[in-house]
C-alpha cells in the first residue's frame, strides 16, 4: 500500500527535485578559472623567482647553498667575484622539470633570495625552456615582489 | 713508552710527546686551532682544553706532556665546558659571513662550532673590523675572519723563514699583518692558505670560483721540479679548480711550492693548442687527428733521418721518453736530447745512469755539512730549500758557491761568490775550507749554474774528487727518466751506449727537420737565439706541444696538441730517484690527446715495428724490461745505481769574457705551463724588472739606470737597467726564458751594454 503511494505520488522524483532545488538557491563554489581564481595560502610553493633588495641590488650572493640542499639536483650555480670585489652568480639556472618544488632551497637560503612563488599557471612551448636562467627568475621576482615580500611578512611570526 | 689513559682506554705513547699527538694517533678527535703538527706549540686558542684528572683547572692537550699513568678526559662536563667557553669567545668577533667566504665548508671554526658552538649569542654589543691588506697576487685576506691562532706567523717564521706576517698590537686591537714587505715572497707562502683554519688568508685566483663539497680530490705529482710533490687537483666540471698538498712525509712532508699550487691556471692559458694544425701554402689551418699526423709523417719520410734532430722537455714523462726515442731511433735518427739548458757534455760518458739528488730528503735534513754549488735553490726547488733549512736548524752548515749572491732563507755558514762567473774557481777556494775536512755526512749539490756552465764537466769533476757526497739537482721534473728512457744522444734506454749529436751539435749543424716535444726553444733551450734560427732555417718542425708561441707559429710545420700533465697518465723519478706513477685528473681539452697515444699512432703512420701499444701499461712493460726491474712504475724504491764522475780532469779550460751574463731560468719561467699561470707572474718573482749589474761595472762601461740595449749574437733588445750590488763585478744578470729576453745568447758568453740615448 505504501509502496503504491509513493509510486503514485512520484516521491523520488520530487525527493530528487528538492536537492535540485536546494542546490538551485545555495551559494555556489564553481571558480570561473582563470577569470577566478582559489585563495592560495602564503606557503604556497609555486613557480621560483630571485629577489632583489630595495635598492635594485640582486640578494644572491653564490653560496651556493641551495645547489648542495636541492634534493632533484634542478639547481645549477657558477659563481666569480664581480668588480666590485663581491661574490656573485654568473649562472643560476634551474630546471623546472626537475624540480620537485620542495621548498628546501627557499629554507637553505641566507638571505631570502631564492624564493617559491604564488604562480602556478605557466607553461613552455619549445623544449629547453624548462631551463629558466637568472635574468629570467629576476624578472619573475621583480614582477611578484610585492606578493613575495607580504607573503614572507604575513609567515614571518611563524619561523 | 709510556702508558696513558686517553677517554678510558689504554694507549702507549712516546715519552716527552703531549697530549693532542697521542690523542691524534689513537683517533680522539681534540678540537684545536692554532696547534699544527709541523710548526711549534703557541697554546694561544685554548680550544683544545681537556680534563686531566688530578687537576682541578683543564689543560691545553697541545702543550701538556704526557707523564705515566696520565689519565685524560677529552668530553668529560669539564672539558666540554671549557670548549664551550673557548668556543664563545672566539665567535665574539667573528663575522657571520659563511655564505660569501671562501673557506665555508672546509672551515675548521665552521665545524668546530657545529659541535661546541651554542644556537644562541649572548654578545649583543658591536663586533671588530680590522682593515684588508693587499699581501700580493696570490694570497686573499679577509682579516676581520682572523682567529689569531698565529699559524701563519709561525709558518712564515719556522717554514719560510721570512718573517713576513707578525702580530701587531695587543687585546682587542691585535692584528695579523705584513711586517716589512707589502707581498708575501716566500716561495712557500701558498701553504699559509691550507694551515689557515678559517677565511682570512685564502687563495686570489680560486676566489669565489666553486664550493669545498662539490669540488671532487683527485691525486697526482706535481711536474715542475725533481721534487715530485705529491698533489690533490679539485676538480669540477673537467677543470682543475685549484691544487693542494697530499701529505707525503718522504717527499713534501704537508708543504708545496706555490708554482706547484697555482700553476694550474695555465691550463686554460688561451696558448693552449686545442685543435691539431698544419702549416700549408704559409697558413695555418685545423686540421684533424689523422690528416695531420699523416702530413707529420710524409714530413718526416721526406727528409734523410739522420738530418733530423729531437728536442725533449726534462719534464716529460718516462713513457713519453721511452716512445720518442724507440720511434726517432727506429726511423734512424739517433739525434736526441733533453739537457735543453747543458753547454758542456764533454763528461757524458762517466754520468751516472741517471743524475739524481744522492741522498733522500730526509738524510737531507740531517746533513751536517751541504755545498751548494751554483744553485738559486729556493728558486729551483723550493720544498728541498726547506729541507736544507731544516738541515740549519738541526745544527748543520751550509756552504755556498754561487755566481751571483742569491740571498736565502736559511743560514749560510761560508760563501764564494764567484766574479766572471768562474764558479771552478771559486769552487776551489771553497774546498779548502775546514768545514769541508771535518764533514761526515756531507753533500756537495749541484745546481743548474754549475749544471749548465761551460766548464761543468770540470766543475763535476772538482766536486767528486772530495769525500763528501756529490748529488745533482737536476732541472725538470724528470731529468732522471730522460737518462734512463734513452732521450739522451749517448745512451739507449738503460744506460747501453751508443752515439748521436748532442742539442749544441744539432743546433750548431743546421738540422734539415727538428721534432719538439714539450719544448718551447726560444724560452727553453740555453742559447734561444741561436736555437730559433736552426728552427726557422730547418725544412719541417713538427711540434708535439701542449701551448702555441708566436715564435712557433713562424717556425713550425705541424702542431700536435698533447695534453699536459694534468691531464695525462705516466711515470716521472724525482731526484730522490723515486718513481712515481700518477694518473689523469680531467679529461683532455678539446682533441688534445696524451703523447704516447701521438706518439703511437706516429709510428704506425711511418710503418716503424713495435708500436702495437694498446694501452699505457703495455708501454710501461716494455720500460721496466729494457730499463730495470725496480722501475715497475709506482713501486716507490730506491734506485742506486750511481756511478761518479771522473777524478779531476784539468785539461782544457774555457775561457769565460770579461763581462759575462748570467742567465738561468726564474722560478715562474721554468716550463710551458709555469709561464702561462697568470697569478704566479703577477709575484715579485714572476715580474722582469730589467738587466742587473753592480754600481762598478755600470761605471766602468758608462751606463746609467736607464733603457739600455743588450747585444748577444748579434740580436739586440732594450729594456731597463738596474743597478743591483748583490751582483759581482764582471757579471751581468739577466735571467732567460722569458718573452722580454728571448732571442739572446747563452749564459756564461760575451754580453754587450750600451746606454739608449734619449734624442
Amino acid at each position: 500500500m505504501k509502496h503504491w503511494i509513493k509510486s503514485f505520488t512520484l516521491w523520488e522524483l520530487l525527493k530528487g527535485m528538492s536537492v535540485t532545488l536546494r542546490y538551485f538557491f545555495a551559494p555556489k563554489v564553481t571558480v570561473q578559472y582563470p577569470e577566478q581564481k582559489t585563495p592560495k595560502s602564503p606557503r604556497f610553493r609555486g613557480l621560483h623567482a630571485l629577489r632583489r633588495y630595495p635598492n635594485g641590488e640582486e640578494r644572491c650572493i653564490a653560496c651556493k647553498l641551495c645547489e648542495a640542499v636541492c634534493p632533484a639536483l634542478a639547481i645549477t650555480i657558477d659563481s666569480e667575484e664581480r668588480e666590485d670585489g663581491t661574490r656573485r652568480t654568473t649562472r643560476y639556472d634551474i630546471d623546472l622539470f626537475k624540480c620537485v618544488y620542495c621548498g628546501l632551497c627557499e629554507e637553505a637560503c641566507p638571505v631570502d633570495s631564492i624564493v617559491l612563488t604564488r604562480t602556478d599557471d605557466f607553461y613552455m612551448d619549445a623544449r629547453g625552456q624548462q631551463v629558466i636562467n637568472k635574468n629570467q627568475l629576476l624578472a619573475l621576482g621583480d614582477k611578484n615582489e610585492a606578493q613575495i615580500a607580504a607573503d614572507r611578512a604575513a609567515d614571518a611570526k611563524y619561523r | 713508552m709510556i702508558e696513558i689513559e686517553i677517554n678510558g682506554k689504554i694507549v702507549s705513547a712516546e715519552q716527552g710527546s703531549m697530549i693532542i699527538e697521542v690523542a691524534d694517533q689513537h683517533d680522539v678527535r681534540i678540537p684545536r686551532f692554532c696547534y699544527h703538527k709541523k710548526l711549534s706549540v703557541a697554546a694561544n686558542c685554548r680550544m683544545c682544553l681537556v680534563e686531566v684528572d688530578g687537576v682541578r683547572k683543564p689543560l691545553p692537550a697541545c702543550a701538556t706532556p704526557i707523564t705515566q699513568g696520565m689519565k685524560v678526559f677529552t668530553r668529560s662536563k669539564l672539558a666540554l665546558d671549557a670548549q664551550r667557553a673557548v668556543m664563545e669567545f672566539l665567535l665574539i668577533n667573528h663575522p657571520l659571513d659563511c655564505p660569501v667566504c671562501d673557506q665555508g665548508g672546509e672551515c675548521e671554526l665552521q665545524d668546530v662550532s657545529m659541535g661546541y658552538g651554542r644556537d644562541i649569542s649572548k654578545y649583543n654589543l658591536g663586533k671588530r673590523a680590522v682593515k684588508d691588506h693587499d699581501i700580493g697576487p696570490l694570497i686573499e685576506t679577509e682579516m676581520t675572519r682572523c682567529i689569531h691562532c698565529t699559524r701563519c706567523v709561525r709558518f712564515g717564521k719556522e717554514v719560510a723563514g721570512l718573517h713576513e706576517l707578525g702580530v701587531m698590537n695587543r687585546g682587542e686591537h691585535l692584528e695579523i699583518s705584513t711586517l716589512v714587505a707589502r707581498t708575501v715572497t716566500s716561495e712557500l707562502s701558498g701553504n699559509m692558505i691550507d694551515i689557515c683554519p678559517v677565511g682570512a688568508l685564502t687563495s686570489k685566483p680560486y676566489r669565489f670560483t666553486a664550493r669545498a663539497w662539490e669540488l671532487s680530490q683527485r691525486p697526482t705529482i706535481a711536474a715542475h721540479d725533481a721534487v715530485g710533490s705529491h698533489i690533490y687537483a679539485h676538480v669540477i666540471h673537467n677543470e682543475v679548480k685549484r691544487v693542494v698538498p697530499k701529505d707525503v712525509e718522504a717527499i713534501n712532508e704537508t708543504w708545496i711550492s706555490d708554482r706547484d699550487r697555482f700553476s694550474y691556471e695555465g691550463l686554460y692559458h688561451s696558448d693552449r693548442v686545442l685543435h691539431p694544425k698544419i702549416k700549408r701554402n704559409n697558413k695555418w689551418e685545423n686540421v684533424d687527428w689523422q690528416s695531420a699526423l699523416e702530413f707529420a709523417a710524409e714530413k718526416l719520410q721526406a727528409i734523410k733521418p739522420d738530418a733530423i734532430g729531437t728536442l725533449a722537455s726534462p719534464s716529460a714523462t718516462n713513457e713519453e721518453f721511452y716512445l720518442l726515442q724507440k720511434l726517432m731511433r727506429t726511423l734512424g735518427s739517433p739525434h736526441i736530447d733533453h739537457r735543453l739548458q747543458e753547454q758542456d757534455f764533454s763528461d757524458q760518458a762517466d754520468f751516472p745512469l741517471y743524475p739524481l739528488m744522492n741522498v733522500t730528503l730526509d738524510e737531507l735534513s740531517q746533513a751536517d755539512v751541504i755545498m751548494l754549488v751554483g744553485s738559486q735553490i729556493n728558486k729551483e726547488q723550493p720544498i728541498v730549500a726547506h729541507r736544507i733549512r731544516k738541515a740549519t736548524l738541526n745544527s748543520g752548515q751550509v756552504l755556498v758557491v754561487n755566481p751571483i749572491d742569491y740571498k736565502f732563507n736559511f743560514k749560510v755558514a761560508r760563501k764564494e761568490i764567484a766574479t766572471h762567473g768562474d764558479i771552478f774557481k771559486s769552487l776551489e777556494k771553497m774546498l779548502k775550507s775546514d768545514l769541508v775536512k771535518k764533514a761526515k755526512q756531507g753533500i756537495i749539490l749541484l745546481g743548474a749554474q754549475a749544471l749548465h756552465h761551460p766548464e761543468a764537466a770540470n766543475i763535476r769533476a772538482l766536486a767528486a774528487s772530495t769525500p763528501m757526497k756529490l748529488g745533482f739537482l737536476t732541472s725538470g721534473a724528470n731529468s732522471a727518466g730522460a737518462w734512463l728512457m734513452g732521450a739522451v744522444p749517448h745512451r739507449l734506454p738503460g744506460g747501453v751506449e751508443t752515439s748521436g749529436k748532442n742539442i749544441q751539435q744539432m743546433l750548431n749543424d743546421h738540422m734539415k727537420a727538428y721534432v719538439l716535444l714539450g719544448v718551447e726553444p726560444e724560452y727553453d733551450v740555453q742559447d734561444s737565439g741561436k736555437a730559433y734560427n736552426a728552427l726557422k732555417q730547418a725544412e719541417c718542425v713538427i711540434a708535439i706541444n701542449s701551448f702555441q708561441t708566436h715564435a712557433m707559429l713562424e717556425y713550425a710545420d705541424v702542431i700536435l696538441p698533447v695534453t699536459p700533465h694534468a691531464e695525462m697518465s705516466g711515470t716521472m723519478i724525482n731526484g730522490q730517484g723515486i718513481a712515481q706513477k700518477f694518473s689523469a685528473v680531467t679529461e683532455p681539452q678539446g682533441e688534445s690527446r696524451p703523447a704516447w697515444k701521438v706518439l703511437r699512432v706516429l709510428a704506425n703512420l711511418l710503418e716503424l715495428k713495435g708500436f702495437d701499444y694498446q694501452t699505457l701499461e703495455d708501454v710501461q712493460k716494455e720500460v721496466a724490461q729494457n730499463c730495470h726491474p725496480a722501475l715497475v712504475a709506482g713501486s716507490g724504491k730506491m734506485l742506486n745505481l750511481n756511478r761518479t764522475p771522473q777524478q779531476v780532469r784539468g785539461d782544457s779550460f774555457v775561457q769565460l769574457p770579461k763581462l759575462v751574463r748570467i742567465a738561468g731560468l726564474p722560478i715562474y719561467a721554468q716550463d710551458a705551463l709555469v709561464r702561462r699561470a697568470e697569478s704566479l707572474q703577477k709575484t715579485s718573482d714572476g715580474i722582469f724588472t730589467g738587466v742587473r749589474i753592480n754600481a762598478n761595472e755600470a761605471a766602468r762601461l758608462g751606463l746609467k739606470a736607464e733603457q739600455v740595449r743588450v747585444t748577444q749574437n748579434d740580436v739586440t733588445l732594450t729594456m731597463p737597467l738596474v743597478i743591483d750590488d748583490t751582483i759581482p763585478d764582471g757579471v751581468v744578470y739577466l735571467p732567460s726564458g722569458l718573452r722580454e729576453t728571448a732571442g739572446l745568447g747563452a749564459a756564461y758568453q760575451v754580453i754587450q751594454l750600451e746606454q739608449v740615448n734619449h734624442a
